[in-house]
């Protein structure tokens, strides 16, 4: 006879964020997984809480030159410049593949123009097999957009209520860290009717060759992201949970577990992991399983209970 | 398909002052590897590195998989502490690989610095035997000339500093050899190596009218065409656009390649 004690603590991951069911709270991040059928090998998509694919704009983009991406310590520079085969690529190369998975389907967007982002978001909304648009409006690798509109309250407010005006799909507003105040931002999003935010992208960042005395990237800077930015993207997580009720989705060098439980406890009800997986493809995997871990530890009957529980 | 597979290390060689051996044991990946496909490995986590380093493979039989690596910097530094009996993790394998030789073309390999990696495998899969050309900088970038020797393959060698073989550049050992037993035969290259060489043994399959299939190598992120780190310009239906070397490549025939490198990616709206 085995005595009640003895039974195994069952906790439950799954969560609605959004209007989005997910079956635990680990997505991957933009732009570190592909569309889809690149890790699909090495990781059952259907495993995953959402998965987040590349930054697509409504007309195919070249990207930047070669090199782009650089290795630093605790991290990577990235500057790929947002290469992608636009809106109709993407509908017909990669969304057949990611239909037949049961896992929700986030699209990131990204435009130069406030026009860009309605037109691109109205496009991918008729699609059937796309379950949410996040907007990218932080990039921090195109001149002529990305960055303005992630840093200045006025331009993000108008790119979020007009892209909202075109969709119905569930809409998450991507942040730049690259602000002095991250709560202006997040309150802005939650005005103009996002369903959730989603923070942090990579912070720009610049290396050089010594020997050459050249910027080790051809477009001089890049992005820096991976375990680096970390503790930078819990204290932004943390602030922004203050500063709005609407769900937070957070990413910044999650590398196993420990991570993700951190930015559920400062206010995250989701979590991305990006970098982490160029050097192990099944980090998300590992996530999820090192967090039931942690819950059943801990005698957390759902994921639920933790998110928002920082002790001040 | 690519895998996930934890190697254990067999052996671990020196090779001359800065090149390595690495031979593991990795059955599932071993088995489905092809000449001119490459592993990517996570070199011990000690190193703290964020990034996997690719490979090519150098041989691959029995469930034993060998890469010949140099020592360049922070992660091959790293991978020389690996011992006999512990063990990495290896993804693969990956890239497109060599085609399939074209039947009744000679081939000619042409390799530079560790290029002769991927060419050994490729030589040992091959159901004739052609001519390997091989450039170092010195007699000491030489390597494994014995292995192609024992399948029975010519080798000429061209040093910079003229310490074995032809001084100069294999490119001039090469054309010496094209003028001499070239002509009005149908050859196939395959090369590995620097750009400049990769550049030039392209050239001269064009010029010539064969194929060209050279092995490029990029800095890389994911290895596996998720993050678009590795591309390079290619030709494709007479348009140019991006291809991704780990997964489109890494090896391209020599038409494809457009080594111009900027205008692409200008980002001009
Ligand atoms: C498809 C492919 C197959 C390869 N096969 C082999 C092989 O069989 N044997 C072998 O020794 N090496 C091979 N390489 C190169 C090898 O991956 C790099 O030498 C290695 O990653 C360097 O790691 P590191 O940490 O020691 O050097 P790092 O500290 O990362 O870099 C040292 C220096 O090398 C440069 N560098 C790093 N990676 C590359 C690269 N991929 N191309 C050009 N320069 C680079 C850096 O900019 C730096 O100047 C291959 C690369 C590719 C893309
Ligand atoms: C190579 C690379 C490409 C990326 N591409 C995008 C993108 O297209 N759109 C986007 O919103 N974020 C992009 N990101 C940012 C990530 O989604 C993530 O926000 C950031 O890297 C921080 O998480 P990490 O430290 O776990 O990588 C990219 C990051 C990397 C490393
Ligand atoms: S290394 Fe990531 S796409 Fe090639």
């Amino acid at each position: 006879m085995t005595s009640p004690t003895a039974l195994p603590f069952k906790t439950d991951l799954s969560l609605e964020l959004a209007g989005l069911r997910l079956r635990n709270p680990v997505m991957v991040a933009s732009g570190t997984f592909g569309y889809g059928p690149e890790y699909a090998d090495v990781v059952d998509l259907n495993r995953l809480g959402a998965i987040v694919v590349k930054g697509i704009s409504l007309e195919p983009w070249t990207g930047n030159r070669t090199p782009r991406l650089h290795e630093v310590t605790g991290g990577l520079l990235n500057a790929i410049g947002l290469q992608n085969p636009g809106a109709e690529g993407f509908i017909a190369t990669y969304l057949p593949f990611l239909r037949k998975y049961d896992v929700p389907v986030v699209v990131n967007i990204w435009g130069r123009a406030v026009e860009d982002y309605v037109r691109v978001a109205e496009r991918l909304s008729s699609e059937p097999g796309i379950h949410a648009l996040e907007v990218n409006i932080s990039c921090p690798n195109i001149k002529e957009g990305g960055i303005s509109f992630g840093t200045r309250v006025d331009l993000a407010s108008q790119v979020i209520g007009a892209v909202r005006k075109v969709t119905r799909l569930p809409l998450i507003i991507k942040l730049s860290p690259n602000v002095s105040d991250i709560r202006p931002f997040a309150r802005a999003a939650a005005d103009e009717g996002a369903d959730a935010i989603s923070l942090i992208n990579s912070f720009p960042a610049m290396a050089i060759d010594i020997e050459t005395r050249r910027p080790v990237l051809a477009n001089v800077t890049g992005g820096l992201s991976g375990a680096a930015i970390h503790p930078i993207a819990v204290k932004l997580v943390y602030e922004a949970a203050q500063a709005v009720s609407i769900p937070i989705i957070a990413m910044g060098g999650i590398r196993s577990a420990q991570e993700a439980v951190e930015f559920l406890i400062a206010g995250a009800s989701a979590v991305a992991v990006g970098t982490a997986t160029f050097a192990d493809p099944q980090a998300c995997l590992r996530v999820i399983e090192g967090l039931e871990a942690y819950l059943v530890r801990h005698r957390i009957a759902s994921v639920r209970e933790l998110i928002r529980t920082v002790r001040l | 398909m690519i895998q996930l597979e934890t190697a254990v290390i067999r052996r671990h060689l020196p090779m001359g002052a800065d090149y390595r051996l690495l031979e593991m044991e990795t059955p599932r990946i071993s088995d489905a590897v092809r000449p001119g496909q490459f592993i990517h490995l996570l070199v011990p986590q000690s190193a703290g590195l964020t990034l996997r380093r690719p490979f090519s493979v150098f041989r691959s039989e029995s469930g034993r998989l060998s890469v010949l690596y140099k020592l360049v910097g922070v992660g091959t530094a790293a991978m020389q502490a690996l011992r006999e009996g512990d063990s990495v993790s290896l993804m693969g394998p990956l890239g497109n690989g060599f085609p399939a030789a074209a039947a009744g073309a000679f081939p000619v390999l042409v390799a530079g610095g560790y290029g002769v990696a991927p060419l050994y495998f490729l030589a040992q899969r091959l159901a004739s035997k052609g001519r390997l050309f091989v450039g170092a900088a010195t007699s000491a970038d030489l390597l494994c000339l014995d292995d192609f020797r024992e399948l029975g393959w010519p080798v000429t060698i061209a040093t910079q500093d003229g310490s074995v073989g032809v001084a100069g550049l294999v490119t001039a050992a090469l054309d010496a050899w094209l003028a001499a037993e070239g002509k009005g035969r149908s050859l196939e290259f395959f090369a590995c190596g620097p750009n400049g060489m990769l550049k030039a043994v392209g050239g001269r399959a064009i010029d010539r009218g064969d194929k060209g299939w050279l092995s490029l190598d990029r800095h890389m992120g994911c290895g596996a065409g998720a993050c678009l780190a590795c591309v390079q310009k290619v030709r494709k239906s007479g348009a140019e656009t991006w291809a991704r070397v780990c997964k489109d490549g890494p090896i391209f025939e020599a038409r494809d390649v457009v080594w111009d490198e900027p205008g692409l990616g200008e980002n001009k709206p």
